[in-house]
């Protein structure tokens, strides 16, 4: 699982082009890492990318900070 | 109304001879040639395999890594020349109101890279694949527009497209808005980054493409008897233009005058020059009556001369029927014999030459020009530059579509 929240947490980095260290759990990512309606998009296609999985656009209008995609990562690699 | 005079104050250039006005300007002198074999792709089944490219160009010197990788090279190519050309002016720092500085810098084809990637995207991952920055990457206004975000300027915010006019009709119609008295400012240019499989392919197949890849740097020969078309180059160039007196309250260096811009269509065919110039002449005239100058007052014209095997003769017929007599005293050069075809990026990157040949009195010469073609019969400068008194000189750019621009550089 710690697997996972990191490879996210470094996802979320790249993405938004902030430092790693500056990723929390609680971080959002329009409030707390600068990032913008089409950066949300892309981020969601990097997530799908890295776990080989299709996030639908009614879920991931729901993620909007860290923990809620290590959240969906892992409630969807475990089924 | 008296016409507001409007000067150029700032320069900015990347190019396949250099990624700064001084690189550039030295390794043009130099007679240093930017044609290679092209490297961005493989170009081996290609009738045409020979670019001018640009190298060691690092985009992060200007913008953050990731905003770069979501916009196609041809905006990074006029970010990096536009942001060179505001510092050099010191136009970001200078309190001027940001509403009175307005960008107007285009592309002939813009985001083609892009697109032919994006569409591989498509075709291997379905439409879910197509990345959110796809259109705003690829699309010719956003230099303009990133430029007024870097910056905060808030005037006029637009990019011409005009096929290989471009930078001239963009650097001409910005001029045009200090002349009208609408801003004070204006960042002007264009940008071009299509060393990719489907322009060089497609320009290959109009047959407008020089094929001598045996030996790359002597390719673009403009006026030489041996030319067989273009080479692609790619880059931008980019100036401030800055109403005269707004630049010397303000104490800006001043490089030049840009005196006039003047407009034509041929009227004639999609890609051939009409053969009696009468196009192309009518645009050199029209730039003069803008500047207010005598054709005979014309030292240097920095030529399109794209190294075709039409349209080198009939630019030289043309510059003959504007100039007449006259056109026996003029030094005529083509830069694109060292940088290539830099599309609608070429205007700018010659518009840089040309003031930079006003400001240190010396005009560039025609590389590869050894065998001079007997239907070509004017001075062309071959293969050396050449110090001389440049009072006044004309940039001429024709376009597919049969668009003409001519801007007028004067000395101050």
């Amino acid at each position: 699982m710690e697997n996972i929240e990191a490879r996210v947490k470094k996802i979320v980095a790249e993405q938004l082009g902030v430092n790693e260290a500056e990723v929390k759990n609680e971080s959002s990512f329009v409030d707390d890492l600068g990032a913008d309606s089409l950066d949300t998009v892309e981020l969601v296609m990097a997530l799908e990318e890295e776990f080989e999985c299709e996030i639908p656009d009614d879920e991931a209008e729901k993620i909007t900070n860290v923990q809620q995609a290590i959240d969906y990562v892992n409630g969807h690699l475990s089924k | 109304m008296s016409k507001r005079r409007v000067v150029i104050t700032g320069l900015g250039l990347i190019s396949p001879v250099g990624n700064t006005v001084a690189e550039g300007w030295n390794n043009l002198l130099a007679g240093k040639s930017g044609i290679t074999r092209i490297t961005k792709f493989d170009p081996t089944n290609f009738a045409a395999q020979i670019a001018g490219e640009v190298n060691d160009f690092d985009v992060t010197q200007y913008i953050p890594a990731k905003d770069a990788r979501r916009m196609d090279t041809f905006i990074h190519y006029g970010l990096a020349a536009g942001i060179q050309a505001v510092k050099d002016a010191g136009i970001d720092a200078a309190g001027i109101n940001p509403e009175r500085i307005g960008v107007n810098i285009g592309s002939g084809i813009g985001g083609l890279p892009l697109i032919e990637d994006t569409y591989k995207v498509l075709q291997e991952g379905g439409p879910r694949k197509i990345s959110p920055f796809f259109i705003p990457g690829a699309i010719i206004n956003m230099i303009a527009g990133h430029l007024s975000i870097i910056f905060g300027f808030k005037g006029p915010n637009y990019g011409i497209v005009s096929a290989c006019t471009t930078a001239t009709h963009c650097i001409g119609d910005a001029a045009r808005l200090i002349e009208y008295g609408d801003v004070d400012v204006m960042v002007a240019g264009g940008a071009e980054a299509t060393v990719s499989p489907l322009a060089i392919g497609g320009f290959a197949s109009a047959r407008a493409l020089s094929t001598r890849n045996d030996d790359p740097a002597t390719a673009s020969r403009p006026w030489d008897t041996g030319r067989d078309g273009f080479v692609l180059g790619e880059g931008a160039g980019v100036l401030v233009l800055e109403e005269y007196e707004h630049a010397v309250k303000r104490g800006a260096k001043i490089y030049g005058e840009l005196a006039g811009f003047g407009m034509s269509a041929d009227a004639h065919h999609m890609t051939a020059p009409c053969e009696d110039g009468e196009g192309a002449a009518r645009s050199m005239v029209n730039a003069m009556k803008n500047a207010g100058l005598t054709m005979d007052k014309v030292d240097y014209v920095n030529a399109h001369g794209t190294s075709t095997p039409l349209g080198d003769v009939a630019e030289t017929i043309a510059i003959k029927r504007a100039f007449g007599e006259h056109a026996k005293s003029l030094a005529v050069s083509s830069t694109k014999s060292a940088t290539g075809h830099l599309l609608g990026a070429a205007g700018g990157v010659e518009a840089v030459f040309s003031t930079l040949a006003i400001h240190h009195q010396v005009a560039p010469a025609t590389i590869n020009l050894h065998d001079i073609d007997p239907q070509c019969d004017l001075d062309y400068i071959p293969n050396t530059p050449r110090e001389m008194k440049i009072d006044v000189a004309i940039s001429n750019s024709f376009g597919f579509g049969g668009t003409n621009g001519t801007l007028v550089f004067k000395r101050v």
